[in-house]
C-alpha cells in the first residue's frame, strides 16, 4: 500500500501545533490593540472643529483663565462650552475680520449655534459630574492633558471605565490643593514610601484626602445612578 | 484489562442468554459491517430524506434567530412574571438529553459494563449535538447576545468582572467544560476508528481526509497504553462532570427564593431526571438506527433492555423527586409552597402537570414487564412518551412557579408565541442535522471497542 502522506508531513504537522500558538496569541494581541487602540480611544487623535479654536493661544498666549468660557464647571455637572457671545466679547472688536472666526460672526448674526465636535463624549449611560471632581481637587490637568499645550482638542486619556475606576479606588495620586484644580502645572512627585513610615511626617495626599474628605466610591450609581 | 473469577463467571454466563454482540462475527466483519456504512458510495435515500427535513428545519432556526436578534426577545412569549419560558425550558430540556451520553460512556466505562460499547459513540456524538443545541439558548434568551462574552472573565477596559455568585455565570463554566470535555472523549475514542477508515477508505480523498483526522495512528503497544490511560481518565473527568453540570442547572432555580424553585432537592432530581431524559433519547435514536442499518447484532434486545431499566430507575428517582416535591409543600406549612404545590395541580396550568405524571411516572411502570423491555416499537413509543414526559416536567417547574408566585398583583400567564415553537424546532433541526451528518462521516459504533469485545468474548470461551 502506498504511502498517503509525503515524509514533509512531519513538519507541517509540527508547524501547524506551534503555529496554533502564535496564531492564538496573534489574534488575542490583535483584539487587544483593537480595544486599546488610539483607533477606538481617540487618544491623541485631533478631531476637525468647525472654527480652528486653540487652547494653546487663549490659555498659555493670553492666560485666560478656564472658568471665564467653562463657566459652570465649579457648579454644574456640565462643564459647558462657551455660547458665540463669549467669543463675542473680545471678537467684536479683535481680529474682526480675520475668515478664521467667519463662522463665529455668522453665528452670532444668524443665532445658530456653533457646531463644535465634541472630543470628551462619554456614552449617556455614564452620568459624569464635573462640579463634584474640582471640588474634591481633582485637576483639569489630570483628565483633559496639558490642554494649554493643544492647538487643537485632544483626548489625554481614554476615558475607559477602567481608567475612572482605577483613580476612584486610588485617588491619592491625583488629588491636588482646591486653588491648584485649574493649573496646568503637573503634581508634584509622589512622596517618596519611606516618608508614611516616618512618625510624624505629614503626608500631602493624604492630608488632602481628609482635607476634601474624599471617600473612595466605586459602587455602580455613583456614575450609571 | 479484569480477571474473571470463578464466582463472578456464573452471573456473567447467566446475562449472556441475550448477548452484547451476536455470536457468529470475527474482526473482519465487525468492521465491515460498521465501516460500511460510512465507506459506501451513493448515500441511500433515507439519508438524504432525513437530511433533507433537518436542513430545512435548520433554516426554520436561522431565521427565527435572525428575527429574534433584529426585533428583540419580546417576540416570544415571556412577560414579567415569566422572564424565562421557553428557551430555559428547552435549554434544560437539551442539556439533560446530553448527560445520557456521558454516562454511558464515561460512568459505565468506568463501572466495566461491556454493554456500553455499541452505544457509547453515538450516545456520544447526541451529548455533543444536544449540549450545542443547549448552548445556544443561555446566548439566544440575551436581550443583548452582543454583549455575551462579557459572562466571561477577560480582562477589559471597563475595569469589572462577572459575578461568580450567578449560578447563570456557573452555567457559562459548566456548559463550555462539559462540551470540551464531551468533545475531546468523543474525539480521543474517534482516533483509532478514523484510521480504520483511513486504512479502508477506497478513494484518495478519503484517505487523506480520516489520515488527518486520525493524527498518524498506528496501533502500536504503546499508543495503546496510553491511549488507554487518557481514556480513563477523561472518563474519570466526566463522571463528575455530568454530575455537577446538571447540578449547577438545577441551581439557576434552586438558587432563587421563588416558591417551586427554592428547594434543596434539585441538584439530584434534575440529574436523576437528565438521566432519565437522555436515555429516553438514546433509545429514541437507537431503535430506528439499528433497523435503518441493520445493526441488530451490535445494538442487540440486551442493550435495549439494560436502557430501559437504566430508565425505569430514575424514573422511579424522578418520581420520588415528585412526591418529595409535593410533600415538602405541605409539610413546609409556608403558604406560597403550599399553593405553589396546590397550583400546579388544579391551577391554569394543571393539565402540563397532569400529563408529567402520566409521561414520567405511570408510563415508565410498563418497564417492569420484560415483554415490553423487548419489544422495539413499544419501547421507542415510551421512549417517546419520556422526552414529551422530561419537556413537560422542565415546563412545569419553570413556567409554574413563576407564573404565580409571592405577588397576586403580579400574577399572569405564559402563552408561547409561534416564534418559541420555530425556535425550539429549529433546534431539534440543528440536532439532527449534525446527527445525519455524524452517521454518514464518522463511525456510529465503535469499531475498535467492538473488536476489544469480540476478543475478550471469545478468550471467555477459551476458558470455558
Amino acid at each position: 500500500m502506498p504511502q498517503i502522506f509525503h515524509p514533509s508531513m512531519n513538519t507541517i504537522s509540527r508547524a501547524s501545533i506551534f503555529g496554533a500558538a502564535f496564531i492564538l496569541a496573534g489574534v488575542g494581541g490583535f483584539i487587544w490593540l483593537i480595544f486599546r487602540s488610539s483607533y477606538t480611544t481617540q487618544v491623541g487623535v485631533v478631531r476637525p472643529q468647525p472654527v480652528e479654536f486653540s487652547h494653546e493661544h487663549h490659555v498659555s498666549g493670553l492666560g485666560i483663565d478656564c472658568r471665564y468660557c467653562h463657566t459652570s464647571v465649579e457648579t454644574s455637572s456640565f462643564a459647558g462650552i462657551p455660547p458665540t457671545a463669549t467669543c463675542m466679547t473680545c471678537h467684536s472688536q479683535i481680529w474682526t475680520d480675520s475668515p478664521k472666526l467667519e463662522v463665529v460672526r455668522a453665528s452670532y448674526r444668524t443665532g445658530e449655534s456653533i457646531p463644535w465636535t465634541r472630543v470628551h463624549d462619554l456614552p449617556d449611560f455614564a452620568y459624569f459630574d464635573h462640579s463634584i471632581h474640582v471640588a474634591k481637587g481633582v485637576g483639569c490637568v489630570s483628565c483633559h492633558g496639558r490642554v494649554d499645550e493643544m492647538p487643537l482638542m485632544w483626548r489625554a486619556k481614554t476615558l475607559h471605565m477602567e481608567w475612572c475606576v482605577d483613580c476612584h479606588r486610588n485617588p491619592e495620586p491625583h488629588i491636588r490643593p482646591r486653588d491648584k484644580v485649574f493649573s496646568m502645572e503637573p503634581l508634584p512627585a509622589p512622596p517618596a514610601p519611606e516618608r508614611d513610615a516616618e512618625p510624624g511626617a505629614s503626608n500631602v495626599a493624604i492630608d488632602l484626602m481628609q482635607a476634601h474628605q474624599i471617600a473612595s466610591e466605586t459602587n455602580c450609581s455613583v456614575c450609571h445612578h | 484489562m479484569a480477571t474473571v473469577h470463578s464466582d463472578q463467571r456464573s452471573a456473567t454466563a447467566a446475562l449472556a442468554e441475550a448477548p452484547v454482540l451476536a455470536p457468529g462475527h470475527s474482526y473482519g466483519s465487525i468492521t465491515d459491517k460498521i465501516s460500511s456504512i460510512v465507506l459506501t458510495k451513493g448515500t441511500s435515500r433515507g439519508w438524504l430524506f432525513g437530511l433533507a427535513i433537518s436542513f430545512m428545519l435548520v433554516q426554520v432556526f436561522l431565521v427565527s434567530v435572525v428575527y429574534l436578534i433584529a426585533r428583540g426577545v419580546g417576540i416570544w412569549g415571556i412577560n414579567v412574571p415569566v422572564g424565562w419560558g421557553f428557551a430555559i425550558v428547552i435549554f434544560v430540556w437539551w442539556v439533560g438529553i446530553g448527560h445520557a451520553g456521558t454516562l454511558i460512556s464515561a460512568v459505565l466505562l468506568l463501572l466495566n459494563q461491556s454493554w456500553r460499547t455499541s452505544i457509547n459513540r453515538f450516545a456520544e456524538a447526541m451529548t455533543l449535538f444536544a449540549v450545542v443545541c443547549a448552548g445556544m439558548y443561555p446566548l439566544l434568551h440575551l436581550g443583548r447576545i452582543w454583549l455575551f462574552y462579557w459572562l466571561m472573565p477577560i480582562p477589559n477596559t471597563m475595569g469589572i468582572w462577572p459575578q461568580f455568585r450567578s449560578p447563570l455565570l456557573w452555567d457559562v463554566f459548566a456548559v463550555s467544560t462539559y462540551m470540551t470535555v464531551s468533545f475531546l472523549f468523543w474525539y480521543t475514542g474517534l482516533i483509532p476508528d478514523l484510521a480504520t477508515l483511513r486504512d479502508r477508505a477506497q478513494n484518495r480523498f478519503g484517505k487523506v481526509t480520516y489520515g488527518i483526522l486520525s493524527f498518524g495512528w498506528r496501533g502500536s503497544a504503546r499508543h495503546w497504553r496510553r491511549f488507554d490511560a487518557a481514556y480513563l481518565l477523561l472518563a474519570g473527568i466526566a463522571t463528575p462532570l455530568v454530575v455537577s453540570v446538571h447540578t449547577v442547572v438545577g441551581f439557576d432555580f434552586a438558587m432563587s427564593i421563588i416558591p417551586g424553585w427554592h428547594n434543596t432537592l434539585f441538584p439530584p432530581y434534575f440529574v436523576a431526571g437528565a438521566i432519565y431524559s437522555g436515555f429516553a433519547m438514546v433509545l429514541t435514536l437507537a431503535i430506528p438506527l439499528r433497523a435503518a442499518y441493520g445493526l441488530q447484532d451490535f445494538i442487540t434486545d440486551r442493550h435495549l433492555e439494560n436502557m430501559a431499566k437504566v430508565m425505569l430507575a430514575t424514573s422511579l428517582m424522578v418520581s420520588y423527586g415528585y412526591v418529595m416535591e409535593v410533600f415538602f409543600g405541605f409539610y413546609s406549612a409556608n403558604t406560597y409552597e403550599e399553593y405553589l404545590t396546590r397550583n400546579r395541580m388544579v391551577g391554569p396550568y394543571a393539565p402540563a402537570f397532569w400529563s408529567l405524571i402520566l409521561c414520567n411516572v405511570l408510563t415508565p411502570q410498563l418497564l417492569w414487564f420484560r415483554a415490553i423491555r423487548l419489544s422495539p416499537v413499544l419501547l421507542w413509543c415510551i421512549a417517546i412518551v419520556a422526552n414529551i414526559g422530561m419537556w413537560l416536567e422542565r415546563f412545569v417547574i419553570v413556567i409554574t412557579s413563576l407564573h404565580r408566585d409571592f405577588l397576586p398583583s403580579s400574577w399572569g400567564m405564559f402563552y408561547p408565541t409561534f416564534w418559541d415553537w420555530s425556535t425550539y424546532i429549529g433546534t431539534i433541526g440543528v440536532f439532527f442535522f449534525l446527527l445525519f451528518l455524524f452517521i454518514r462521516f464518522l463511525p456510529v459504533i465503535s469499531i475498535f471497542e467492538m473488536r476489544e469485545l469480540l476478543h475478550k468474548s471469545e478468550e471467555e470461551h477459551h476458558h470455558d
